[in-house]
């Protein structure tokens, strides 16, 4: 019994090493591949309109509704203690550093990562991954680089552009009702903003971007076993992508602190 | 390795975890000929083909391509020993993200760096060789049957003027004309090209028309080689049980018995 415990334990512990130098592996092959000629131009911008693009209007929603909701709930704890002129302050900062990044981030995934992994993994259950390869052509560089260097530089121009959506939101909120006036409100928006404040969170985003389009890659590109697996892939994806976005959170979070 | 050969294999083994799938597996095919390899479902024909195009790595052996040792090459010179190469997928394996012409030019495009618009007059050409007319050339293969997905792919095996063809069950999942169509398009575009080709099938018929030789694999190893219009009364009780389609024989089939 307590042979079989050891085993298990061995065998989980080996399956998890295995997989994390598989990813190692791949996230080598697939960072060698960003850098490396030839560069598939039209593939990459066509990456950046289904990743960039057509995630602005879930962004800019997601963005929107954080910046009305914050600004109404820093309303409400800073006025136990009168510091409501502190709601411009931390919705700025908080959309710019925090949530802005990691909630694009999130909505990226659960829409850009699943559609990744959905499509690679297709190719590869239906053999079209060894086509590329009989076509002398290298699937990392061809299907894996160009959505890694288009997640890389399209989440950090949707979190821009959520950190204006979302500040706009709160200060819709804040001075249609709550009753700030509005140029007093822009006024302490920007008087406590800093530009560090801006960069570290599209930092941040291009590291989730970096995540999910690798997650999406990784898991499309080892789905095994017809629709079944490619289901499987494309939920993994989402998950593992999730996760990672959350702890790397936390420590660039620190990283970037000062 | 014999001679002249444009592809052999000799004594390649491969395993996936205890099983053994090829036992130290000997074949060449010469230049100019169609060899033919049968055997059941499960008896390696499909990871052989996969060991040559440097899709599965053999654990010991030698596969040669034009007198070149391919195991173990690094990535880039094998993709310029695939530049001669072409193949047709069992289901045709069409790129779903791109028209039918881009997907019979693609190796023209990507491995031999032709114009697009220089390619797709090349593309309608060899889509006119396999029947297939200019107004084919923009659809998507997903508009096509599967007879019509055959010989785009058939299309894109042929488009660079390859030197060797793999064909893999080219006519498994077509009715028994269009099979025929698939057959003579393939004795056709091969004796156009002069082209070398191993096809690996289990359909007899297509096999004795479409062959100079044929190899039955069994348990991973060549059991007969020999002239195509030899196979009826060749003697081997391998062949003649397969042949046959009989249950009784030499060949053991994984199935339970009631």
């Amino acid at each position: 019994m307590e042979w079989n415990f050891l085993a298990k334990i061995g065998r989980v512990t080996l399956n998890f090493m295995r997989a994390v130098g598989h990813l190692t592996m791949f996230t080598g092959h697939s960072v060698r591949h960003v850098f490396l000629p030839p560069f598939f131009l039209r593939l990459f911008l066509k990456q950046l309109m289904s990743i960039g693009y057509y995630s602005l209007p879930v962004v800019g929603m997601t963005a929107l509704f954080t910046g009305m909701v914050l600004a109404l709930q820093i309303y409400v704890g800073s006025s136990r203690f009168n510091a409501e002129s502190a709601v411009a302050t931390i919705v700025v900062i908080g959309l710019t550093r925090e949530l802005a990044p990691v909630l694009s981030g999130l909505m990226v995934a659960g829409r850009v990562g699943a559609a990744i992994a959905a499509e690679i993994g297709t190719m590869r259950v239906t053999e079209q991954i060894d086509a590329l390869v009989t076509l002398s052509t290298n699937p990392y560089k061809y299907l894996v680089a160009p959505r890694i260097l288009a997640g890389m530089i399209t989440l950090p121009a949707l979190v821009l552009i959520a950190d204006i959506i979302g500040v706009s939101g709160g200060f819709l909120v804040a001075t249609e009702s709550l009753g700030f006036n509005a140029s007093s409100y822009m006024k302490n928006t920007f008087d406590f903003l800093e530009t560090r404040d801006v960069v570290s969170g599209l930092i941040k985003a291009s590291v989730f971007g970096f995540i999910v389009s690798l997650m999406g890659c990784y898991h499309g590109f080892n789905s095994t076993g017809g629709a079944q697996g490619v289901g499987r892939a494309t939920t993994n994806a989402v998950v593992s992508s999730f996760i990672l976005i959350l702890i790397s959170d936390y420590f660039l979070t620190v990283l970037l602190l000062d | 390795m014999t001679e002249h050969a444009k592809i052999s294999l000799n004594n390649v083994c491969k395993s996936f975890g205890r099983k053994h799938v090829l036992n130290n597996l000997t074949l060449d095919v010469k230049a100019g000929e169609s060899v033919v390899v049968i055997g059941g479902s499960g008896t390696g024909k499909s990871v052989m083909l996969k060991c040559i195009l440097g899709l599965l790595t053999p654990e010991s052996g030698e596969i040669y391509i034009d007198g070149k040792q391919i195991v173990g090459l690094p990535a880039s010179e094998r993709e310029a020993s695939l530049r001669k190469t072409g193949m047709l997928f069992q289901y045709a394996a069409l790129f779903d993200s791109l028209p039918v012409w881009e997907n019979v030019a693609f190796g023209l495009i990507q491995a031999h760096g032709m114009k697009r618009s220089d390619a797709r007059d090349v593309a309608i050409e060899k889509l006119a060789l396999v029947g297939l007319g200019p107004d084919m050339a923009n659809r998507n293969p997903s508009e096509l049957s599967i007879g019509m997905q055959k010989r785009v792919g058939l299309a894109r095996a042929i488009a660079t003027n390859p030197e060797i063809i793999f064909f893999d069950e080219p006519t498994t999942g077509l009715d028994p004309i269009m099979g025929d169509v698939i057959d003579n398009l393939i004795r056709d575009c091969t004796r156009h090209l002069g082209a070398s080709t191993l096809t690996i099938s289990h359909d007899m018929e297509s096999a004795q028309k479409i062959a100079d030789r044929i190899a039955l694999i069994y348990k991973g190893e060549v059991v007969w080689v020999g002239p195509a219009d030899e196979i009826e009364h060749c003697g081997n009780p391998y062949v003649e049980q397969f042949v046959r389609g009989d249950i009784k024989g030499p060949i053991e089939l994984d199935i339970l018995k009631p």
